[in-house]
């Protein structure tokens, strides 16, 4: 198809301007970028920092008395010190502790002694199962040092086993330094699917559409010049994120700009897509907003690895992260930024999205067309 | 005066639910969302790949590979021939960690020294990587003990018993499916309420709403009451599913719940029309609508506990409705929370519904002078 080169440029300069005029756009390209990236930057920590537990001691002396100094000195814990469990039951429905740790009276003459049964209880709030999961893993964790402890001073017996962890690529053990990573793919996606489909479903509410239709210019020409300002907006808000996310939330960047951006680019393929394929199938901006939320926003917020493990997932539903792309670019994007290129891993991932994205381009152009007829 | 408002009420539920596809919009993708998000999300750590490179030629090395093959957590054991390996099965994310045993292990074990195995773990998933790490703890734990016996030394303590209250098994589905009851009304309440006055200011037939003889509050409870009945419709369905379908148990009372919810819903509707009352178009609206709903999400205590947070964004959070609601319909849920529980999260909710409902009505008269 001929494609003056003159014509095309007028109507990329038509579609930029549109843009820059438009208030919403630069609401969403910059200022929603720079909020999400503070919230997950500050806002949202996967690390439990200190939780708040209670602690009821039935009889204060000896090894008991020992085990509660320690779980005080814990720096994982903040400790709120009762006799009486029933004092702490109110706050544990309340949600002030996320915790209970009982030592009962037995504790200090079963200690050491020969049946060896000196127990006790560690109560978690199930309501919030990850931080439930944190407090007994800590309690564990100070049962152990105190343990250790003991066989130092030769009251006790060392572990058989210890494991020697390591965490490569972030051992700080940060999830600041995976979640603003992801929280960029949501950006991204909000550019590229959400706002493509509200401006062009706007366009077919109002006929401007079918009225650029009518004039000589292409389909594909047309399409070109409302995705290419797009495409250019994702891109700059993508380069605010990552100088914000290096300078100002401390992430490493380990891999290089080149392979950032063909990742960045290459996603962008699906994200117009889909947001040209949902606007195309709506013409209507309250279908298509709820629509790009449920097929764009949402799926690249839970399904795509961001937070949630697509392995823990059940069978089916990892099946539908198949063809959410935002799932390709998380796992490049922690990848480029934590552990370096690899390019082993950035290529298939590549692969994926340019294809995903091919479909939802012919779709749209499919559903565009059809329109005409 | 009645039958005025009556007129309107009854002409704004026929816009909002005259169109067949914004009707079904209305109800089919929260039912969706539902399933599929309930199942999704969730920070347990299941069916992951674990390497192994195993140089111990002695029982214990083959009981540690044993022992993982039998954990539900892990569904598959990749066996490593070298170190190398080690790098590309992590680079790639074939595995979340690599367990290392060396060549002492069982003899160290043997001679009753403590044997140590190294384990490295992919840091860009650091929250399954923990839990991972606390997995294999529990495994090198037992086989200690296994050991132990064996050797005829006595263990010296039980040590902790854990118990969880109110969700005994730590089953997700029991915490995200309350939450999501939460985020879909919110989500789906903002959404009407905001895009109803743009659209009607886009077309202009809002001014004509307001130079009729309608006051300005009738107008405001005529766009009130579409989203409120939408939202009471999908919580009802979000509460029969939650308990017929995710069999979660609802410990508490059923009127607290829908008492709270009104309340909840009074307020998300004050900031849809709050906003609709800043935008010209139905883009600002929806967009603007957008703006409150992603950090009343993120702030609310879903993704990670308030208490988590920086001081200045927990005081930042307490103007969040989503934060009181999700401590309400988990605990009426789950804990069965007494009325003065609820009520002491209620009442920040009404605060919010008559600051945000006031300040629409503000906003709407100004414009008409």
């Amino acid at each position: 198809m001929s494609m003056p080169g003159a014509r095309f440029g007028a109507l990329l300069v038509k579609e930029s301007i549109q843009i820059v005029r438009d208030p919403s756009s630069i609401l969403i390209a910059l200022v929603l970028p720079l909020i999400l990236l503070f919230l997950f930057g500050y806002g949202v920590s996967l690390d439990s920092n200190v939780v708040r537990i209670g602690l009821v001691v039935e009889q204060a002396e000896g090894p008991a008395e020992d085990l509660a100094a320690a779980f005080q000195a814990s720096r994982y814990f903040e400790v709120e010190v009762a006799s009486d469990i029933r004092a702490l039951e109110d706050d544990l429905v309340a949600g002030n502790i996320r915790g209970i740790v009982v030592i009962p009276a037995t504790f200090d003459r079963d200690f050491g002694s020969a049946d060896g049964r000196a127990a006790f209880q560690v109560i978690a709030d199930g309501s919030e199962p990850n931080t439930a999961n944190f407090v007994q893993n800590y309690a564990t964790g100070v049962w152990n040092t105190w343990l250790a402890q003991q066989a130092a001073n030769g009251k006790g017996q060392t572990p058989v086993i210890a494991l020697a962890p390591r965490f490569w690529f972030n051992p700080e053990l940060a999830s600041r330094y995976f979640l603003v990573p992801g929280s960029m793919a949501i950006v991204m996606t909000l550019i590229g699917t959400l706002l493509t489909a509200l401006v062009v479903a706007r366009e077919w509410e109002r006929g401007t559409m079918e009225a650029m239709m009518a004039t000589p210019v292409g389909i594909l020409e047309l399409l070109l010049g409302k995705l290419i300002p797009y495409f250019v907006l994702a891109l700059g808000s993508m380069a605010l994120c990552t100088v914000l996310a290096v300078t100002l939330f401390g992430v490493p960047m380990r891999g290089s700009v080149p392979a950032l951006l063909a990742i960045s680019m290459a996603f962008l393929l699906p994200a117009l897509g889909q947001g040209l394929l949902i606007s195309a199938a709506t013409k209507n901006q309250f279908v298509a907003s709820q629509a790009a939320l449920l097929s764009g926003f949402l799926p690249a917020f839970l399904l795509s690895g961001f937070i949630f493990e697509i392995d823990s997932m059940p069978t089916v539903i990892q099946w539908i992260t198949v063809i959410v792309p935002a799932r390709y670019l998380i796992a490049s994007l922690q990848t480029v930024f934590l552990a370096g290129d690899i390019w082993a891993l950035f290529l298939p991932n590549i692969g994926a999205m340019l294809l995903i994205g091919l479909v939802f381009c012919a779709l749209a152009a499919r559903s565009t067309k059809k329109r005409l007829d | 005066m009645g039958g005025r408002l009556r007129a309107l009420i009854r002409k704004e539920l026929l816009a909002a639910l005259r169109d067949p596809r914004s009707r079904m919009m209305l109800i089919m993708p929260p039912l969706l969302q539902l399933l599929v998000f309930s199942y999704a999300a969730t920070l347990e750590v299941t069916n992951v790949s674990i390497g192994v490179l195993n140089r111990d030629a002695g029982r214990w090395g083959v009981e540690f590979v044993q022992r993982l093959e039998g954990s539900p957590t892990f569904t598959e054991i990749v066996a490593l021939q070298g170190v190398p390996q080690i790098q590309t099965a992590i680079d790639l994310r074939q595995v979340i960690a690599v367990l290392q045993i060396g060549p002492d292990f069982s003899r160290d074990i043997e001679a009753g020294q403590t044997a140590t195995a190294q384990v490295i773990l992919d840091g860009r998933r650091s929250n399954a990587a923990q839990i991972v790490q606390g997995y294999l703890t529990v495994i090198a734990e037992q086989i200690g003990a296994t050991v132990d016996a064996e050797h005829g030394v006595q263990p010296l303590a039980i040590g902790p018993i854990d118990r969880n209250w109110f969700n005994p098994n730590l089953e997700y589905t029991w915490f995200t499916v309350p939450s999501l009851i939460g985020m879909i009304t919110l989500l789906a309440s903002l959404t009407i309420t905001g895009l109803s006055v743009a659209r009607e200011r886009e077309l202009g037939t809002f001014d004509q709403l307001m130079v009729s003889p309608l006051r300005v509050h009738e107008i405001l409870i005529g766009k009130t009451i579409p989203p409120l009945l939408v939202g009471l419709f999908q919580a009802t369905v979000f509460v029969l599913a939650a308990v017929f379908i995710f069999a979660i148990p609802l410990r508490g009372s059923l009127l607290l719940l829908y008492g709270s919810l009104l309340v909840y819903q009074a307020a998300v509707i004050g900031v849809g029309l709050f906003v609709s009352a800043l935008s010209q178009t139905q883009q600002q609206a929806f967009l603007g609508s957008f703006l409150f709903a992603v950090p009343a999400i993120l702030l609310s205590g879903f993704a990670s506990p308030v208490e988590n947070m920086p001081e200045w964004l927990q005081i930042v959070s307490l103007a969040d409705p989503l934060r009181y609601f999700l401590v309400i319909v988990k605990g009426i849920f789950l804990k069965a929370m007494s009325v003065e529980q609820v009520w002491h999260n209620t009442w920040p909710l009404a605060v919010i519904a008559v600051v945000t409902l006031s300040s629409a009505a503000l906003l709407f008269t100004k414009r008409l002078e």
